[in-house]
């Protein structure tokens, strides 16, 4: 296989890893922003479970920002094509998101009740409204989204926003907010005790329950799904634009890559099983080990539409010819392996502090604690 | 094709989220190092003053750091959003150093900052100075990526246009992080945040010495800030002027623009002190002249000329009709790729590929551009001149000014005459916005300068922008307005508050000089 090749599929890969941390890190504090107000009933409470993530959350955010700079610098045709397609969808998004540290930051500054309630509703939108759109905006690659280029490769969106929101990418949707709010809930089970702690459990359960229906009937949804197939045009490792190829629609083309590799039907199995041993896990308490199922059945959830869609990235369903794909979309040879190098060293350097940094504020937060630092969220 | 007005009000909207940004910025970038430098003391003397000093800052330093965040988010979504041509055509390039810029310094500065707050009661002294120095080391390796970034638009290096994939891409890494553009404007633009941390905490120590409250804290933070302050302050000025001078080879058309300068002159060269400039007349009105002074600023001797905007006009009309062969060939190259003459037409005519696109704006076909949509092209070439020029004048002055007083101050502290001139103390206080005023202007000079490209010399900024509808625009902009502008009175009211309400004195560690004033001061207000 020709070094570009190979260096296409390795960012393909990098890609799954960086939504994986931002699906696993980010959705584990946007969970807490989304039970918020249920796990803590007083103010004391809801000081608590925002401690809890308070240390992390702005580190946490990273993988997000991280996310939207990768996509640009190792597919900068998709970066340009999703954000402006999905406008106000991207708007909704960074208006919810923005929200984030401001509630974090600001919310305790004054201990007015109704300042207070204000910022918990922030911070309560931030947590859901991302999710659901994160999880929804993947669901839409399954349908394909209306896009075409000109000869310069400018591109136009012919769709509408209410178009993003048909049925499957809102199943989708809220697959990622269960899975949110279940490592929202084990995170807060985990840093929490007594009746916090309790009322994660029983959303941390939910959550797992929710999450392994939805990703069954998702499943279901796609057997049967109209998918893309392409038939013509540049391989791997050649330099292209998305005006060179043919593609053609199929019923049920989403598992041809499972039939032809039965191996990666491992992967819709480890997302059931991080569920289903979550859900039992996180009933038995063992929210530390729930945290790591979850993070596995996110693993199993990414890397089934990623194998489903591979190597799609945004079908174009108004143009099919035009759809992007890791071969038509991706970055030039020496931008990848530059990218490919500063990846290999900072992202273990980044796992490796990080880590440290959960190390340093590991255990329970407690309401007089809270209270007593003055530098608390 | 491209509706001009929405290329306007994307402009806009990005400019207004811009600058907001750019509010909280540089006091990020500054106070970090501020922050390090006070628990330097308190970690090298064991002082507890200093704990409680750079407790205090630190807790100023979040509110603005919040909102720097938030903010942030925004400029990450918008190249996608609102310039998605911009974003397809050179993210081979652009994307790369914001990818690092997360990678490498941004989870640096977010993970850090966490620990900086939480981490008092958990870390050793030595481990927590450390953790504040890797917040002031991310923040400011994020500026360094961010600039790298914004040096390619201003003076592309390392980079070539590949018609195989339809778009400019990476011919050296190494050319891309080095451009001079880059290191100048990385030292420029971050000592500008050192100034800004300088001003602000000078200010806020004024206010509290003027009320007589927490003097010790008050009196030891003037002190560090205005010793920071000095030398930030000359440092900027003087890559202020290296970044002139690496512009001036760079940017002909910003240059001409900062300096007002319609008509090519022999050397020596007057520099207008202030002029009104009319684009319409090409002309300026009222000019004050100061003889030689351009000449030796620009080009460092006597006897440099800089070209006016006459010859850049000149310039540009010649390179949109090499342009044009170069456009069409692209064409022929997408309609039918790899074809051999097409390539051979490219190439011969690729440099000006970007001007070829600069007269698309006015003959879709450019094959068919007349002479006035050539002619007007190249009046597009010069960026608008009066705001360049009196945003470049605005931050000079303010930068003087703020040399001024910090010598002052420096000559002050240092005879301890500092809390007898109180109407010091009291221009202190109304210094504080000043640095801010200065970093908008610096960041309209640079972006309005680099005018009509958003790339200079190879994408027009009419190209760069998203197919949107207006409709979407105005949504977008009324969010953003509506979104932005609760926040900065919230940041603002916080912000006053924590000032007003001082350091937290309960810790028992404050001298009883200071708590005594507080009390009185405290009676005093009520």
């Amino acid at each position: 296989m020709e070094l570009y090749a190979i260096l296409q599929c390795a960012w393909w890969l990098l890609l799954g890893v960086l939504l994986l941390g931002l699906a696993v890190m980010v959705g584990m504090d946007m969970g807490v922003g989304s039970i918020l107000r249920y796990v803590g009933r007083t103010d004391a409470e809801r000081r608590v479970a925002l401690n809890i993530v308070g240390p992390h959350w702005d580190g946490n955010q990273v993988w997000f920002v991280l996310g939207g700079g990768a996509v640009f610098a190792a597919f900068p045709l998709i970066y340009a094509t999703a954000f402006s397609g999905f406008y106000v969808v991207m708007l909704l998004l960074l208006w919810s998101m923005i929200l984030r540290p401001l509630g974090f930051e600001y919310r305790s500054k004054l201990s007015s009740a109704a300042w207070r309630n204000v910022w918990d509703w922030a911070l309560l939108v931030s947590g859901l409204v991302p999710m659901v759109v994160f999880g929804a905006a993947i669901g839409n690659l399954f349908h394909g989204v209306p896009f075409h280029f000109s000869w310069n490769l400018t591109s136009t969106y012919t769709g509408s926003f209410l178009g993003l929101f048909n049925p499957f990418a809102i199943l989708c949707g809220l697959l990622s907010l269960s899975l949110s709010v279940f490592m929202g809930a084990v995170t807060v089970m985990n840093g929490a005790t007594d009746v916090i702690h309790e009322r994660a459990r029983t959303l941390a359960r939910a959550g797992a329950a929710l999450a392994i229906v939805l990703f069954a009937a998702g499943g279901f949804w796609v057997h049967g799904m109209t998918g893309y197939v392409r038939v013509a045009g540049p391989g791997a490792g050649v330099a292209q634009t998305p005006l060179q190829q043919q593609v053609m629609l199929g019923a049920g083309a989403w598992l041809a890559n499972f039939h032809a590799h039965p191996l990666l039907w491992a992967l819709p199995g480890v997302g059931f099983a991080g569920m289903l041993l979550g859900l039992a896990v996180a009933g038995a308490r063992r929210s530390h080990l729930a945290w790591w199922l979850g993070a596995l059945a996110w693993l199993g959830v990414l890397g089934t539409a990623g194998a489903a869609l591979f190597p799609f990235l945004l079908p174009s369903s108004s143009v099919p010819a035009q759809s992007l794909t890791v071969w038509n979309a991706s970055s030039s040879r020496l931008t990848l392996t530059w990218m490919l190098g500063f990846t290999a060293v900072f992202v273990p350097l980044v796992i490796w502090y990080t880590s440290w940094a959960f190390y340093v504020m590991r255990g329970k937060v407690s309401a007089a604690d809270v209270v007593a630092n003055e530098h608390a969220y | 094709m491209h509706d001009l007005h929405v290329v306007d009000l994307s402009r806009l909207q990005f400019a207004l989220t811009a600058l907001y940004h750019y509010l909280f910025v540089p006091l990020t970038l500054g106070l970090s190092f501020l922050l390090a430098a006070m628990e330097t003391v308190y970690v090298t003397t064991g002082k507890e003053i200093y704990r409680e000093i750079t407790q205090f800052w630190s807790k100023l330093f979040l509110i603005n750091f919040a909102l720097g965040v938030a903010t942030g988010l925004t400029m990450e979504f918008e190249f996608g959003t609102n310039w998605s041509f911009y974003s397809s055509f050179v993210g081979d390039i652009f994307g790369a150093p914001l990818a690092i810029e997360g990678l490498m310094a941004f989870f640096m500065e977010a993970t850090f900052v966490g620990l900086m707050t939480f981490g008092w009661a958990r870390l050793r002294p030595g481990q927590h100075l450390a953790v504040t120095y890797l917040v002031a080391l991310g923040s400011n390796l994020s500026a360094l990526w961010i600039l790298i970034a914004n040096s390619f638009m201003q003076m592309p290096h390392g980079a070539h246009f590949n018609p195989a994939t339809m778009r400019m891409e990476l011919s050296s890494f190494t050319d891309l992080i080095f451009s001079p553009d880059a290191q100048a404007k990385f030292v420029h633009t971050s000592i500008a945040g050192y100034v800004t941390a300088a001003v602000f905490v000078a200010g806020v120590s004024a206010w509290y010495l003027l009320k007589r409250r927490h003097m010790d804290l008050a009196r030891r933070s003037f002190r560090m800030a205005v010793l920071f302050g000095v030398l930030a302050t000359a440092g900027v000025i003087t890559l202020g002027d290296a970044l002139g001078f690496v512009g001036a080879q760079a940017q002909p058309t910003k240059l001409a623009a900062m300096e007002g300068l319609w008509k090519t002159e022999q050397a020596p060269m007057p520099f207008n002190l202030i002029a009104f400039p009319s684009q319409q007349e090409q002309a300026n009105h009222g000019a004050i002249q100061v003889p030689y002074v351009l000449s030796l600023l620009v080009t460092h001797s006597l006897t440099g000329a800089v070209p006016g905007i006459d010859q850049l006009e000149q310039r540009a009309t010649a390179r949109i009709r090499d342009g044009i062969p170069a456009v069409t060939a692209l064409q022929a190259l997408s309609a039918k790729p790899g074809d051999a003459d097409a390539l051979a037409q490219f190439q011969a005519h690729e440099q000006d590929l970007g001007y070829g696109f600069l007269v698309q704006r006015y003959a879709p076909d450019v094959s068919k551009a007349t002479g006035a949509q050539i002619a007007t092209a190249a009046r597009d070439a010069i960026p608008q001149v009066a705001p360049v020029f009196w945003s470049f004048r605005v931050m000079v002055v303010l930068g003087l000014a703020m040399l001024a007083y910090f010598v002052l101050a420096v000559i002050y502290t240092m005879r301890n005459r500092v809390e007898r001139k109180r109407w010091f103390l009291r221009l202190a206080v109304w210094m504080i916005p000043v640095p801010f005023l200065a970093n908008e202007a610096g960041w309209l000079v640079a972006e309005l300068g680099r005018q009509p490209w958003t790339v200079y010399g190879v994408l027009p900024t009419w190209m760069s922008a998203s197919t949107h509808s207006v409709g979407y625009m105005v949504f977008s902009l009324a969010g953003f307005a509506a979104l932005y502008t609760t926040f900065i009175v919230v940041e603002m009211y916080l912000m006053v508050r924590t000032i007003r309400r001082g350091p937290d004195e309960h810790a028992g560690t404050a001298s009883n000089d200071t708590l005594l004033a507080d009390r009185m001061a405290g009676y005093a207000e009520g």
